[in-house]
Protein backbone atom coordinates (compact mmCIF):
# COMPACT_ATOMS: atom_id res chain seq x y z
CA UNK A 1 0.00 0.00 0.00
CA UNK A 2 2.93 2.06 0.13
CA UNK A 3 2.40 3.61 -3.46
CA UNK A 4 -1.25 4.33 -3.03
CA UNK A 5 0.11 6.05 0.12
CA UNK A 6 2.12 8.24 -1.54
CA UNK A 7 -0.27 9.12 -4.60
CA UNK A 8 -2.90 10.16 -1.60
CA UNK A 9 -0.67 12.65 0.41
CA UNK A 10 0.34 14.09 -3.91
CA UNK A 11 -3.69 14.60 -4.41
CA UNK A 12 -3.28 16.22 -1.07
CA UNK A 13 -0.97 18.54 -1.90
CA UNK A 14 -2.06 19.03 -5.75
CA UNK A 15 -5.40 19.72 -3.89
CA UNK A 16 -4.24 22.32 -1.45
CA UNK A 17 -2.22 24.45 -3.89
CA UNK A 18 -5.53 24.92 -6.44
CA UNK A 19 -7.21 25.68 -3.29
CA UNK A 20 -4.64 28.83 -2.96
CA UNK A 21 -4.65 29.22 -6.82
CA UNK A 22 -8.18 29.48 -7.18
CA UNK A 23 -8.44 31.60 -3.87
CA UNK A 24 -5.86 34.10 -6.05
CA UNK A 25 -7.83 34.04 -8.98
CA UNK A 26 -11.27 35.61 -7.33
CA UNK A 27 -8.89 37.83 -5.11
CA UNK A 28 -7.77 39.15 -8.51
CA UNK A 29 -10.86 39.00 -10.28
CA UNK A 30 -12.79 41.09 -7.84
CA UNK A 31 -9.28 43.29 -7.56
CA UNK A 32 -9.54 44.32 -10.82
CA UNK A 33 -12.98 45.79 -11.02
CA UNK A 34 -12.12 48.08 -8.69
CA UNK A 35 -9.35 48.90 -10.70
CA UNK A 36 -10.83 49.52 -13.49
CA UNK A 37 -13.50 51.69 -11.63
CA UNK A 38 -10.45 53.79 -10.73
CA UNK A 39 -9.03 53.35 -14.14
CA UNK A 40 -12.67 55.23 -15.40
CA UNK A 41 -12.51 57.97 -12.24
CA UNK A 42 -9.09 59.04 -13.39
CA UNK A 43 -10.45 59.74 -17.68
CA UNK A 44 -12.08 63.22 -17.34
CA UNK A 45 -8.90 64.68 -15.77
CA UNK A 46 -6.63 63.58 -17.98
CA UNK A 47 -9.16 65.18 -20.67
CA UNK A 48 -10.40 68.37 -18.87
CA UNK A 49 -6.64 69.13 -18.50
CA UNK A 50 -5.94 68.25 -22.71
CA UNK A 51 -8.23 70.40 -23.91
CA UNK A 52 -7.33 73.43 -21.47
CA UNK A 53 -3.14 72.16 -23.12
CA UNK A 54 -5.01 72.45 -26.64
CA UNK A 55 -6.58 75.30 -26.34
CA UNK A 56 -3.30 77.49 -24.19
CA UNK A 57 -1.03 76.43 -27.37
CA UNK A 58 -3.99 77.89 -29.86
CA UNK A 59 -4.32 80.71 -28.15
CA UNK A 60 -0.69 81.73 -27.92
CA UNK A 61 1.43 80.08 -31.05
CA UNK A 62 4.26 82.59 -30.49
CA UNK A 63 4.40 81.25 -27.00
CA UNK A 64 6.99 78.49 -26.44
CA UNK A 65 7.10 76.52 -23.56
CA UNK A 66 10.04 73.83 -23.55
CA UNK A 67 7.54 70.96 -22.44
CA UNK A 68 6.07 71.78 -25.72
CA UNK A 69 8.69 72.51 -28.27
CA UNK A 70 10.13 69.45 -30.26
CA UNK A 71 14.38 69.97 -30.12
CA UNK A 72 16.97 67.06 -31.16
CA UNK A 73 17.18 64.07 -29.17
CA UNK A 74 20.54 63.08 -27.42
CA UNK A 75 19.11 61.46 -24.41
CA UNK A 76 15.70 59.59 -24.52
CA UNK A 77 13.84 59.52 -21.14
CA UNK A 78 12.06 56.27 -20.39
CA UNK A 79 9.53 55.68 -17.66
CA UNK A 80 8.38 51.89 -17.61
CA UNK A 81 5.56 50.76 -15.45
CA UNK A 82 5.68 47.11 -14.50
CA UNK A 83 3.78 45.60 -11.63
CA UNK A 84 5.62 44.43 -8.43
CA UNK A 85 4.69 41.18 -7.97
CA UNK A 86 4.55 38.07 -10.06
CA UNK A 87 2.39 35.29 -11.04
CA UNK A 88 0.42 37.23 -13.87
CA UNK A 89 1.25 35.36 -16.73
CA UNK A 90 3.25 37.06 -19.73
CA UNK A 91 2.67 40.57 -18.29
CA UNK A 92 5.80 41.97 -17.33
CA UNK A 93 7.41 39.81 -20.11
CA UNK A 94 5.69 41.70 -22.48
CA UNK A 95 6.18 45.36 -21.12
CA UNK A 96 9.85 44.72 -20.45
CA UNK A 97 10.22 43.27 -24.23
CA UNK A 98 8.48 46.92 -25.29
CA UNK A 99 11.30 48.59 -22.82
CA UNK A 100 13.97 46.80 -24.70
CA UNK A 101 12.49 47.22 -28.45
CA UNK A 102 12.33 50.95 -27.44
CA UNK A 103 15.82 50.81 -25.82
CA UNK A 104 17.63 49.01 -28.91
CA UNK A 105 15.66 51.57 -31.38
CA UNK A 106 17.60 54.17 -29.70
CA UNK A 107 20.72 52.99 -29.04
CA UNK A 108 20.20 52.06 -32.95
CA UNK A 109 19.94 56.43 -33.91
CA UNK A 110 23.13 56.93 -31.26
CA UNK A 111 20.76 58.07 -28.74
CA UNK A 112 21.62 57.32 -25.06
CA UNK A 113 19.04 56.18 -22.28
CA UNK A 114 17.69 57.25 -19.00
CA UNK A 115 15.45 55.29 -17.11
CA UNK A 116 12.76 55.42 -14.70
CA UNK A 117 11.23 52.68 -13.02
CA UNK A 118 8.06 52.27 -11.28
CA UNK A 119 7.27 48.60 -9.92
CA UNK A 120 9.85 45.95 -8.54
CA UNK A 121 9.94 44.05 -11.77
CA UNK A 122 10.89 47.20 -14.12
CA UNK A 123 13.76 47.51 -11.06
CA UNK A 124 15.29 44.37 -10.92
CA UNK A 125 15.12 44.27 -14.88
CA UNK A 126 16.99 47.63 -15.52
CA UNK A 127 19.36 46.33 -12.41
CA UNK A 128 20.18 43.25 -14.16
CA UNK A 129 21.52 45.08 -17.29
CA UNK A 130 22.97 47.30 -15.42
CA UNK A 131 21.21 50.93 -16.80
CA UNK A 132 21.42 53.52 -15.00
CA UNK A 133 18.02 53.98 -12.64
CA UNK A 134 17.32 57.73 -12.67
CA UNK A 135 14.54 57.39 -10.14
CA UNK A 136 12.13 54.50 -9.02
CA UNK A 137 8.84 54.07 -6.97
CA UNK A 138 7.59 50.91 -6.05
CA UNK A 139 5.36 49.09 -3.68
CA UNK A 140 2.72 51.31 -4.35
CA UNK A 141 0.05 49.07 -3.49
CA UNK A 142 -3.32 48.26 -5.19
CA UNK A 143 -4.31 51.79 -4.68
CA UNK A 144 -2.00 53.64 -6.58
CA UNK A 145 -2.33 57.65 -5.46
CA UNK A 146 -0.34 60.48 -7.34
CA UNK A 147 1.32 61.71 -3.91
CA UNK A 148 3.40 58.41 -4.74
CA UNK A 149 4.51 59.57 -8.00
CA UNK A 150 4.99 63.08 -7.87
CA UNK A 151 8.82 62.78 -6.58
CA UNK A 152 9.15 60.42 -9.54
CA UNK A 153 7.74 62.08 -12.37
CA UNK A 154 9.65 65.21 -11.20
CA UNK A 155 13.09 64.04 -11.56
CA UNK A 156 12.42 63.35 -15.26
CA UNK A 157 10.59 66.87 -15.98
CA UNK A 158 13.59 68.40 -14.33
CA UNK A 159 15.68 66.30 -16.09
CA UNK A 160 14.16 67.48 -19.58
CA UNK A 161 14.05 70.87 -18.03
CA UNK A 162 17.69 70.89 -17.36
CA UNK A 163 18.61 69.41 -20.77
CA UNK A 164 19.43 66.14 -19.40
CA UNK A 165 16.40 64.21 -20.81
CA UNK A 166 15.63 65.46 -24.75
CA UNK A 167 12.22 63.43 -25.02
CA UNK A 168 10.29 61.41 -22.58
CA UNK A 169 8.55 58.05 -23.24
CA UNK A 170 6.18 56.01 -20.94
CA UNK A 171 5.83 52.06 -21.72
CA UNK A 172 3.14 51.37 -20.39
CA UNK A 173 0.24 48.23 -20.43
CA UNK A 174 -2.87 49.33 -21.79
CA UNK A 175 -5.88 47.20 -20.43
CA UNK A 176 -8.17 46.12 -23.83
CA UNK A 177 -10.23 43.62 -21.56
CA UNK A 178 -9.76 41.54 -19.11
CA UNK A 179 -8.48 38.91 -21.59
CA UNK A 180 -6.15 40.23 -23.23
CA UNK A 181 -3.62 43.38 -22.21
CA UNK A 182 -0.90 45.41 -24.42
CA UNK A 183 2.22 46.98 -23.90
CA UNK A 184 2.34 50.38 -25.72
CA UNK A 185 5.34 53.39 -25.76
CA UNK A 186 3.29 56.75 -25.70
CA UNK A 187 5.45 59.69 -25.67
CA UNK A 188 4.88 62.13 -22.80
CA UNK A 189 7.72 65.10 -23.64
CA UNK A 190 7.41 66.89 -25.35
CA UNK A 191 3.23 67.01 -25.37
CA UNK A 192 2.28 65.83 -28.74
CA UNK A 193 -0.21 68.17 -30.19
CA UNK A 194 -4.13 67.45 -29.35
CA UNK A 195 -5.64 65.71 -32.50
CA UNK A 196 -7.03 68.32 -35.62
CA UNK A 197 -7.57 71.74 -33.90
CA UNK A 198 -10.90 72.95 -34.41
CA UNK A 199 -10.24 76.62 -34.78
CA UNK A 200 -13.25 78.54 -33.14
CA UNK A 201 -13.54 81.83 -33.17
CA UNK A 202 -10.31 83.80 -31.35
CA UNK A 203 -10.65 84.12 -28.07
CA UNK A 204 -8.13 84.28 -25.35
CA UNK A 205 -8.07 83.51 -21.61
CA UNK A 206 -7.40 86.47 -18.51
CA UNK A 207 -4.19 84.68 -17.12
CA UNK A 208 -3.62 85.10 -13.33
CA UNK A 209 -0.74 84.99 -12.98
CA UNK A 210 0.65 84.46 -16.07
CA UNK A 211 0.33 82.16 -18.97
CA UNK A 212 4.06 80.95 -18.41
CA UNK A 213 2.98 80.09 -14.97
CA UNK A 214 0.23 78.52 -15.46
CA UNK A 215 1.15 76.67 -18.53
CA UNK A 216 3.78 75.43 -16.80
CA UNK A 217 1.92 74.24 -13.75
CA UNK A 218 -0.73 72.36 -16.01
CA UNK A 219 1.91 70.89 -18.32
CA UNK A 220 3.31 69.25 -15.19
CA UNK A 221 0.27 67.99 -13.28
CA UNK A 222 -1.11 66.47 -16.94
CA UNK A 223 2.62 64.70 -17.10
CA UNK A 224 1.97 62.88 -13.79
CA UNK A 225 -1.81 62.16 -14.72
CA UNK A 226 -0.46 60.48 -17.93
CA UNK A 227 1.92 58.64 -15.68
CA UNK A 228 -0.94 58.31 -12.51
CA UNK A 229 -3.38 56.51 -15.25
CA UNK A 230 -0.74 54.50 -16.37
CA UNK A 231 -0.34 53.23 -12.77
CA UNK A 232 -4.01 52.80 -12.08
CA UNK A 233 -4.58 50.94 -15.71
CA UNK A 234 -1.12 48.68 -14.82
CA UNK A 235 -2.87 47.68 -11.49
CA UNK A 236 -5.98 46.61 -13.41
CA UNK A 237 -3.74 44.73 -15.98
CA UNK A 238 -1.83 42.97 -13.37
CA UNK A 239 -5.19 41.67 -11.40
CA UNK A 240 -6.72 40.89 -14.87
CA UNK A 241 -3.38 38.95 -16.00
CA UNK A 242 -3.22 36.81 -12.62
CA UNK A 243 -6.99 36.19 -12.68
CA UNK A 244 -6.22 34.53 -16.27
CA UNK A 245 -3.11 32.61 -14.85
CA UNK A 246 -4.75 31.52 -11.64
CA UNK A 247 -7.55 30.28 -13.98
CA UNK A 248 -5.58 28.00 -15.71
CA UNK A 249 -3.44 27.03 -13.01
CA UNK A 250 -6.62 26.13 -11.55
CA UNK A 251 -7.73 23.96 -14.45
CA UNK A 252 -4.28 22.21 -14.71
CA UNK A 253 -4.54 21.21 -10.88
CA UNK A 254 -7.98 19.92 -12.04
CA UNK A 255 -6.82 17.81 -14.82
CA UNK A 256 -4.00 16.20 -12.23
CA UNK A 257 -5.71 15.23 -9.74
CA UNK A 258 -8.05 13.56 -11.75
CA UNK A 259 -5.05 11.72 -13.20
CA UNK A 260 -3.90 10.95 -9.55
CA UNK A 261 -6.61 9.99 -8.49
CA UNK A 262 -6.55 6.89 -11.37
CA UNK A 263 -3.75 5.79 -10.59
CA UNK A 264 -4.22 5.81 -7.20
CA UNK A 265 -7.20 4.05 -7.65
CA UNK A 266 -5.80 1.07 -10.01
CA UNK A 267 -2.69 0.75 -7.14
CA UNK A 268 -5.49 0.18 -4.68
CA UNK A 269 -7.30 -2.02 -7.02
CA UNK A 270 -3.51 -4.09 -7.10
CA UNK A 271 -2.64 -4.21 -3.67
CA UNK A 272 -6.39 -5.96 -2.72
CA UNK A 273 -6.17 -8.55 -5.98
CA UNK A 274 -2.51 -9.09 -4.62
CA UNK A 275 -4.15 -9.74 -0.53
CA UNK A 276 -6.70 -11.79 -2.20
CA UNK A 277 -5.11 -14.03 -4.58
CA UNK A 278 -2.03 -14.59 -1.46
CA UNK A 279 -5.01 -15.55 0.50
CA UNK A 280 -6.45 -17.97 -1.48
CA UNK A 281 -3.02 -19.56 -2.08
CA UNK A 282 -2.52 -19.89 1.40
CA UNK A 283 -5.68 -21.58 1.68
CA UNK A 284 -5.13 -23.87 -1.08
CA UNK A 285 -1.85 -24.70 0.11
CA UNK A 286 -3.03 -25.55 3.41
CA UNK B 1 -30.85 78.36 -18.17
CA UNK B 2 -29.29 81.49 -18.80
CA UNK B 3 -27.67 82.23 -15.49
CA UNK B 4 -26.20 79.03 -14.43
CA UNK B 5 -23.10 77.95 -15.62
CA UNK B 6 -21.77 74.35 -15.57
CA UNK B 7 -18.90 73.41 -12.81
CA UNK B 8 -16.93 70.03 -12.89
CA UNK B 9 -14.78 69.66 -9.95
CA UNK B 10 -11.85 67.24 -11.34
CA UNK B 11 -8.69 65.74 -9.42
CA UNK B 12 -6.82 62.79 -11.12
CA UNK B 13 -8.46 60.18 -8.81
CA UNK B 14 -11.71 60.82 -9.75
CA UNK B 15 -14.42 63.50 -10.16
CA UNK B 16 -15.75 65.21 -7.46
CA UNK B 17 -18.53 67.78 -8.61
CA UNK B 18 -20.66 68.05 -11.43
CA UNK B 19 -23.03 70.54 -11.98
CA UNK B 20 -25.08 73.47 -12.58
CA UNK B 21 -24.12 76.49 -10.35
CA UNK B 22 -25.53 80.28 -10.22
CA UNK B 23 -22.27 80.71 -8.60
CA UNK B 24 -18.80 79.79 -8.17
CA UNK B 25 -16.01 80.65 -5.61
CA UNK B 26 -12.32 79.49 -5.43
CA UNK B 27 -9.58 80.47 -4.07
CA UNK B 28 -7.00 81.71 -6.76
CA UNK B 29 -3.54 82.25 -6.04
CA UNK B 30 -4.08 86.12 -6.63
CA UNK B 31 -7.15 86.21 -3.77
CA UNK B 32 -10.43 84.46 -3.83
CA UNK B 33 -12.25 84.60 -7.03
CA UNK B 34 -16.11 84.54 -7.40
CA UNK B 35 -17.00 83.65 -11.16
CA UNK B 36 -21.30 84.16 -12.14
CA UNK B 37 -22.71 83.08 -15.30
CA UNK B 38 -21.10 84.11 -18.54
CA UNK B 39 -17.94 85.13 -16.68
CA UNK B 40 -14.94 86.07 -19.38
CA UNK B 41 -12.41 83.35 -20.16
CA UNK B 42 -9.96 82.89 -17.21
CA UNK B 43 -7.29 80.70 -16.19
CA UNK B 44 -5.16 80.66 -13.11
CA UNK B 45 -3.81 78.50 -10.27
CA UNK B 46 -5.37 77.83 -7.30
CA UNK B 47 -4.15 77.69 -3.77
CA UNK B 48 -5.23 74.91 -1.26
CA UNK B 49 -8.39 76.14 0.36
CA UNK B 50 -12.31 75.77 0.28
CA UNK B 51 -14.46 75.76 -3.45
CA UNK B 52 -17.80 76.91 -2.91
CA UNK B 53 -20.49 76.20 -5.26
CA UNK B 54 -23.87 77.68 -5.08
CA UNK B 55 -26.24 75.67 -6.92
CA UNK B 56 -29.40 77.48 -8.02
CA UNK B 57 -32.43 76.92 -5.89
CA UNK B 58 -30.69 76.06 -3.20
CA UNK B 59 -29.89 78.22 0.10
CA UNK B 60 -27.17 76.17 1.11
CA UNK B 61 -23.66 76.34 -0.62
CA UNK B 62 -21.88 73.55 -1.05
CA UNK B 63 -18.19 73.50 -0.05
CA UNK B 64 -15.56 71.12 -1.48
CA UNK B 65 -11.67 71.34 0.40
CA UNK B 66 -9.13 70.94 -2.60
CA UNK B 67 -5.40 71.24 -2.01
CA UNK B 68 -4.27 73.69 -4.98
CA UNK B 69 -4.80 73.32 -8.48
CA UNK B 70 -6.15 74.77 -11.57
CA UNK B 71 -9.21 76.72 -12.70
CA UNK B 72 -10.57 77.15 -16.01
CA UNK B 73 -13.32 79.62 -17.02
CA UNK B 74 -15.39 79.86 -20.08
CA UNK B 75 -18.52 81.47 -20.50
CA UNK B 76 -21.18 78.55 -19.27
CA UNK B 77 -18.77 76.22 -17.91
CA UNK B 78 -16.37 75.96 -15.14
CA UNK B 79 -13.45 73.72 -14.40
CA UNK B 80 -11.47 73.04 -11.08
CA UNK B 81 -8.42 71.11 -11.57
CA UNK B 82 -8.02 69.62 -8.21
CA UNK B 83 -4.82 68.43 -6.69
CA UNK B 84 -5.16 65.57 -4.29
CA UNK B 85 -2.17 66.08 -2.98
CA UNK B 86 -0.53 68.63 -1.04
CA UNK B 87 2.04 70.78 -3.25
CA UNK B 88 5.01 72.62 -2.49
CA UNK B 89 8.00 73.55 -4.21
CA UNK B 90 9.70 72.22 -1.30
CA UNK B 91 7.48 68.79 -0.87
CA UNK B 92 8.11 68.27 -4.15
CA UNK B 93 11.64 68.48 -3.82
CA UNK B 94 11.50 66.00 -1.27
CA UNK B 95 9.85 63.56 -2.71
CA UNK B 96 12.41 63.72 -6.19
CA UNK B 97 14.91 63.07 -3.79
CA UNK B 98 13.57 60.06 -1.65
CA UNK B 99 12.63 58.92 -5.64
CA UNK B 100 16.29 59.27 -6.58
CA UNK B 101 17.30 57.85 -3.46
CA UNK B 102 15.32 54.55 -3.93
CA UNK B 103 17.09 54.03 -7.38
CA UNK B 104 20.43 54.64 -6.24
CA UNK B 105 19.70 51.92 -2.86
CA UNK B 106 18.52 49.51 -5.28
CA UNK B 107 21.03 50.07 -7.64
CA UNK B 108 23.18 49.21 -4.31
CA UNK B 109 21.32 46.37 -3.67
CA UNK B 110 23.93 44.12 -5.43
CA UNK B 111 25.98 43.51 -2.39
CA UNK B 112 23.32 42.85 -0.04
CA UNK B 113 22.08 39.84 -3.10
CA UNK B 114 25.78 38.83 -3.15
CA UNK B 115 25.47 38.72 0.80
CA UNK B 116 22.51 36.61 1.18
CA UNK B 117 23.68 34.48 -1.62
CA UNK B 118 26.84 33.53 0.68
CA UNK B 119 24.53 33.54 3.18
CA UNK B 120 22.58 30.49 1.81
CA UNK B 121 25.49 28.59 1.34
CA UNK B 122 26.80 29.02 4.19
CA UNK B 123 22.69 27.28 5.68
CA UNK B 124 23.09 24.46 3.14
CA UNK B 125 26.81 23.66 4.16
CA UNK B 126 25.70 24.03 7.85
CA UNK B 127 22.86 22.10 7.26
CA UNK B 128 24.43 19.39 5.76
CA UNK B 129 27.26 18.92 8.31
CA UNK B 130 24.15 18.56 10.73
CA UNK B 131 22.52 15.80 8.50
CA UNK B 132 26.03 13.93 8.11
CA UNK B 133 26.59 14.33 11.74
CA UNK B 134 22.92 12.46 12.41
CA UNK B 135 23.98 9.66 10.42
CA UNK B 136 27.26 8.98 12.43
CA UNK B 137 24.73 8.83 15.33
CA UNK B 138 22.45 6.90 14.54
CA UNK B 139 25.27 4.35 13.23
CA UNK B 140 27.14 3.96 16.76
Amino acid sequence: MAVAKEIRSKITSVKNTQKITKAMEMVAASKMRRAQDRMRAARPYAEKIRAAIGHLRFANPDFKHPFLSERPVKILGIIVISTDRGLCGSLNINLLKATAAVIRGAEARGESVQVCAIGTKALQFFKRLKYPIAASATHLGDRPQTAQLIGTVKVMLDGYRSGAIDRLVLVHNVFLNSMSQRAEVAQLLPVEPTGAGELQERWDYIYEPSAAEILDGILMRYVESQVYRGAVENVACEMAARMVAMKSASDNAGKLIEELQLVYNKARQAAITKELSEIVGGAAAV
Amino acid sequence: MANTIHVDIVSAEGQIYAGDASMVFAPAVEGEVGIAPRHAPLLTNLKPGEVRVQAPGEAEELSFFIGGGALEVQPNQVTVLADTAIRARDLDEAAALEARRRAEDAMQERTDKIELAEAQAELARAAAQLRAIERLRKKR
